[in-house]
């Protein structure tokens, strides 16, 4: 273990780096301190990179300045240049790039272990803790590079977003990961197969836990890919003895398990179901035949202009299709001629709400909504009772309340919105046909305070502009 | 660093994530994701010492590689969350100017 020697100025300075990364997370508490905390974060990088650059001797400069300088100008363009809606293939493109740098640090410190110094004291093998840790750290990356792949595809289209089922699926990834494990512990047996046998059981695997994963539990896969990045970042710290890669990627590990929980209790959901995947693939077909034979009522845009207008509050109900509809510009000018008009209104926004923590209001603020009209379930909740009208786009299981009173619903439990409080409901739905992404109907369809506005969600608040307008 | 300081830092700073994480307001999770990963490409660190060393050429281009991947995350994260948290306005603050207290 005495072949490390930690020079206290490389110390010192990936712990100011780290100090700089939480508080770059600490800024995120609110979007007043947000901008200044995302500075520190730079800040943080760029010691980081400095320190690094400073203390080694560098033999190749000119090529690693090209390096960066090709990564950064294609990360500066791409980040200039992505709409807000694809934000969550953004994140889950990202996230594979920090698996697959994982991956490749791993491997260059396998096949020249004398620049990490990682080497046996006099010897030529690697020392054996840095062995499984190394192990550890290019499974981690390298699961994450495969599944994050795979999660883009999927949210980005490039992949049907439909759960992908193999027989025998757990029988199969059970059998990978404890494959894994074995690997790795076995890996103090320096050989190169057994190196290289983690590194491609990690890719498949990382591909085999992502396939049956439906596009709505997309939240949970793309924060749990959030943690391993960290998990892969902290693993290869312990492997190249580096704090400032330990704490970062324990903070980041962190952060992505929070998320997958958050998410997970907002769908009432088990981590393990999630990630045992088919979620939304059987259901379907039961709930459609019921629906077609329930009287409903068919509403306009002038009716919804109308009400909303003779309205005192308004709460609307944003959802995934406001995403795929593009709907948010139009959704915040409809606001602002009810505003106009003296109505009060507000955005609600469930956890789950989209593609990703955060989905939706990412999109309004993109709108330019003020952040401080948009509120969280628990926060809005009680205020549908005294609402006029609840205004739902794109959003249909978060109102479903099944949800509180049918147990044998697939979403029983998961926490919604009260909108069957609202004096009146109106509800965009692109038909009567499709059923939201559990499957399961929609009671609140078939309420007598309800009107259904079956159209494209732009095209129907376009015409409710209009009508406002008027 | 033997074994065991590692470890201490690595399991205060998993406590330091997991209280810090908790009180960033759910609005900005999104912008949360995007900050993350850019600061988890502090991987970038590994590949730079992987592609300023001598004595492995492959080593070297792997870590040239790696520099260029985290190097997409590093510049590409950190634009990405600035962008997004420039639109979080707040009501009547739609233009801010110069000056405007917080």
């Amino acid at each position: 273990m005495e072949a490390h020697v930690v020079n206290p100025w490389v110390a010192a300075a990936y712990l100011i780096a780290g100090i700089c990364f939480i508080l770059a997370l600490r800024g995120l508490s609110s979007p007043a301190t947000s901008r200044t905390g995302n500075r520190y974060g730079m800040i943080g990088m760029a010691i980081a990179v400095a320190t690094t650059l400073v203390t080694h001797e560098i033999a190749s400069l000119p090529e690693i300045l090209v390096a960066i300088a090709i990564g950064g100008g294609i990360g500066f363009a791409i980040a200039r240049r992505i709409p807000m809606t694809a934000m969550p293939q953004l994140v889950a493109a990202f996230h594979s790039l920090v698996g697959l740098a994982a991956v490749l640090v791993g491997i260059a410190a396998y096949y020249n272990p004398a620049a990490f110094g990682i080497l046996e004291p006099g010897g030529l093998d690697i020392l054996k803790g840095s062995r499984i840790e190394m192990g550890l750290g290019v499974a981690i990356g390298a699961v994450t590079f495969s599944g994050s792949v795979i999660a883009f595809a999927k949210l980005n289209g490039n992949m049907s977003g439909a759960p992908i089922l193999l027989p025998a699926r757990h029988v199969i990834n059970l059998g990978a990961l404890l494959a894994i494990v074995v690997l790795v512990s076995l890996f103090h047996w320096n050989t190169p197969t057994l190196f290289w046998a983690i590194v491609l059981l990690s890719f498949a695997i990382g591909f085999l836990l992502i396939i049956p994963i439906g596009g709505a539990d997309m939240p949970v896969v793309v924060s749990m890919l959030n943690s391993y990045s960290g998990w892969a970042a902290a693993a290869m710290g312990f492997t190249l003895h580096n704090t400032a890669m330990i704490i970062t990627g324990a903070l980041v590990g962190s952060s992505g398990a929070i998320l997958s929980y958050i998410m997970c209790k907002a769908m009432n959901r088990s981590f393990i179901s999630v990630i045992a995947g088919g979620f939304g693939a059987e259901a379907g077909a039961g709930g459609a035949a019921a629906a077609t034979d329930r009287p409903w009522k068919r509403g306009s845009a002038e009716d919804a202009a109308f009400l909303m207008k003779e309205a005192e509050n308004v709460i609307i109900i944003p959802g995934y299709g406001m995403a795929v509809a593009q709907a948010q510009h139009i959704v915040r000018e409809m606001a602002d001629q009810l505003k106009a008009h003296g109505v009060g209104v507000k955005y609600a926004i469930h956890p789950v709400a989209g593609r990703m923590p955060g989905h939706m209001n990412v999109l309004l603020a993109e709108a330019s909504v003020p952040y401080d009209e948009v509120f969280e379930l628990e926060d809005i909740n009680g205020e549908f009772a005294q609402c006029d009208v609840a205004f739902i786009i794109g959003a249909n299981d978060v109102v479903n309340p099944a949800a509180k009173t049918d147990r044998s619903s697939p979403i029983y439990g998961m926490p919604v919105f009260d909108v069957e409080k609202a004096k009146t409901i109106f509800f965009i739905k692109r038909s009567m046909g499709g059923q939201g992404y559990a499957g399961v109907d929609n009671d609140v369809f078939y309420m007598d305070q309800t009107m259904m506005l079956l159209a494209d969600a732009k095209k129907m608040v376009e015409d409710i502009v209009k009508a406002l307008a008027d | 660093m033997d074994f065991i300081s590692i470890l201490s830092i690595f399991v205060l700073a998993c406590f330091v994530g997991y209280y810090v994480v908790w009180s960033v307001t759910p609005a900005l999770h999104t912008p949360l994701m995007a900050v993350t990963n850019a600061i988890s490409s502090v991987i970038v660190v590994g590949a730079l010492v992987a592609a300023a060393a001598q004595g492995s050429p492959l080593a070297k281009w792997l870590g040239l590689g790696a520099v260029v991947l985290a190097s997409v995350n590093v510049f590409g994260g950190f634009a990405v969350t600035a962008r997004m948290l420039a639109m979080y306005r707040k009501k009547d603050k739609a233009a801010p100017k110069a000056g405007v207290k917080r």
